[in-house]
């Protein structure tokens, strides 16, 4: 179990552009949290912090309250594994099963226990049948479904997705749905980052909005999509839920998903 | 116009053909678009109506006719295709050349290559970054564009060369909504010109909005072809694998729950 602690992180890129600006988030064990924001608010520059792919320019990240200053990122990754927004920057070998067997044999497990990681990986993104697939004959979604896999074989503690539904279909979507589910059950900790606001508000405990590198709101899917906060996700160019809009329309108090709503509708019969 | 007649296409090195009996024509001034399950055809049908596969990609058609504006375009070489048909890829990462150190370089880029005078150029690169409001990425280097920024720059790129016929793999896959809505609007205003142009997405709430009609694929063949509110509303979209907008989601939901269904409205 990791704790996540960031303290007045701030970040500037070489070439001057302010990413982060003084963010303070502390995230327990076993959280589901997505960060939403409009393009180049910081999202995803803040967790490649997580694992100290980037090294803050202004505050600290701490590991159950230890600041990872001193540690070298191999050591973060057994903790943070970061599935990235592009596949093709994180897949690199010529078969789907050596893909997934990787991570694990990088932090140093044995070969027939890495191969039993990558399976069980495979299975729970539903790509049993690429196995032995080169991975790039397979389509866009499928290699994304595999950047996952091969992140969840690595049995990290923390589990961070970049846009993990972007390209996914009906299907994929509910299968990024359920991975996230049962890394939760799992006591595992969860932090996505996506655009797409029924995603959000349907698989996630709580959500963070980012806004020019700093934190705008923090709170569960109910009370960042109430309406009282709409200016704010306006701010940043987010929109609430089709299902927020109309539970606000018709009075009923906030309702992020389609389920609430048709929940809050149903016991007012 | 673009057309194709009964096109079917083979990735090389494959037997069976991803696309079959494809029957597809996008009138002038026309926003068609396509929708489908993952590897149902969408980004294949994308490479073909661009003439990239095989012209780039190798494979072959496996019959059918390609035309453009009525003139055969079979066997023509890629150039031939790259100046009356624009594509986007899914992935701006394998887009940006790669080759510039601004975004306002690898914007001019395209049309630079049309061989515009560059005053025209200027003008136009400028207009484009307006459009999608991202003036202020001028300066920026292209490869340190987030994954949205470099989409909004790849959509900038082609707009600048003012294409007769476009086709855009999930054009705002990458973008928050505001991206998303810009695009929208950015296309629209592109068909008004006399434009053509194709989208794959899954966005069917972007699609529902913005096409006149939608084709569905499933398994390489299309299975629907007609306007987008009778297309995306059809119950059977469901079983081909593709989310219904919004609207109709919600619509039905209330429904099976025996509320009225008019309240989403």
């Amino acid at each position: 179990m990791t704790a996540i602690q960031l303290e007045g992180l701030g970040f500037v890129y070489p070439d001057g552009t302010r990413a982060l600006d003084g963010v303070d988030l502390s995230i327990e064990p076993g959280a589901s949290v997505a960060v939403i924001g409009q393009n180049g608010s910081g999202k995803s520059t803040l967790v490649r912090h997580l694992n100290g792919l980037l090294r803050p320019t202004e505050g600290r990240v701490l590991h159950d309250s230890e600041d990872v200053a001193g540690l070298r990122t191999a050591a973060l990754a057994a903790r943070v594994g970061i599935v990235f927004q592009n596949p093709d920057r994180q897949i690199f070998a010529g078969r789907v099963r050596d893909e997934v067997a990787f991570g694990p044999r990088m932090l140093g497990r044995g070969k027939a226990e890495a191969a039993a990681a990558g399976a069980a990986a495979l299975e729970a993104v539903g790509l049993t049948d690429a196995t032995d697939a080169n991975p790039y004959d397979l389509g866009y979604s499928r290699r994304k479904l595999l950047a996952i896999a091969s992140v969840l074989a690595m049995d990290t503690p923390v589990v961070v997705l970049d846009e993990p539904t972007t390209g996914q279909d009906a299907r994929g979507i509910a299968r990024v749905q359920q991975v996230i589910a049962q890394l939760v059950a799992d006591g595992r900790t969860v932090i996505a980052i996506s655009h797409d606001m029924r995603f959000v508000a349907e698989s996630f405990g709580r959500v963070v909005v980012m806004g020019s590198g700093r934190v705008l709101l923090d709170g569960s899917p109910a009370e960042v999509f109430a309406e009282s906060a709409w200016p704010v996700l306006a701010s940043t160019y987010l929109e609430p839920t089709h299902a927020a809009r109309v539970g606000a329309r018709l009075g009923l108090g906030s309702t992020p998903t389609e389920a609430r709503l048709v929940e809050v509708l149903s016991a007012r019969g | 116009m673009l057309r194709l007649a009964g096109v079917g296409y083979r990735y090389a090195g494959y037997a069976k053909p991803v696309l079959s009996d494809i029957d597809l024509t996008l009138a002038d001034g026309e926003i068609v678009g396509v929708v489908g399950a993952n590897e149902a055809g969408k980004s294949t049908l994308c490479l073909v109506a661009s003439g990239l596969a095989p012209g780039s990609i190798g494979g072959a058609l496996t019959g059918g006719g390609f035309s453009i504006d009525g003139e055969s375009m079979a066997g023509k070489p890629l150039h031939e295709f790259s100046t009356r048909v624009g594509i986007g890829f899914q992935n701006p990462a394998t887009q940006l050349s790669g080759v510039t150190g601004s975004v306002f370089e690898e914007v001019a880029l395209g049309p630079m290559n049309l061989g515009l005078h560059r005053r025209d150029t200027v003008e136009r690169v400028r207009a484009a970054l307006a459009t999608l409001g991202i003036e202020d990425l001028a300066e920026r280097e292209p490869r340190r564009l987030s994954g949205g920024q470099g989409q909004l720059v790849v959509i900038a790129s082609l707009l600048a060369m003012r294409p007769s016929h476009l086709v855009l793999d999930e054009p705002t896959a990458q973008l928050d909504p505001e991206g998303t809505r810009l695009v929208g609007e950015a296309l629209r205003a592109l068909a008004k010109t006399g434009a053509a142009l194709l989208i794959a997405e899954h966005k069917t709430d972007l699609l529902d909005g913005l096409c006149s009609r939608v084709v569905v694929l499933d398994r390489g063949r299309i299975v629907a072809d007609g306007p987008t509110g009778a297309v995306l509303d059809d119950p059977a979209l469901v079983e081909r694998g593709v989310d219904p907008p919004s609207r109709v989601r919600l619509a039905r939901a209330l429904r099976e729950a025996r509320l009225d269904p008019g309240l989403v409205a």
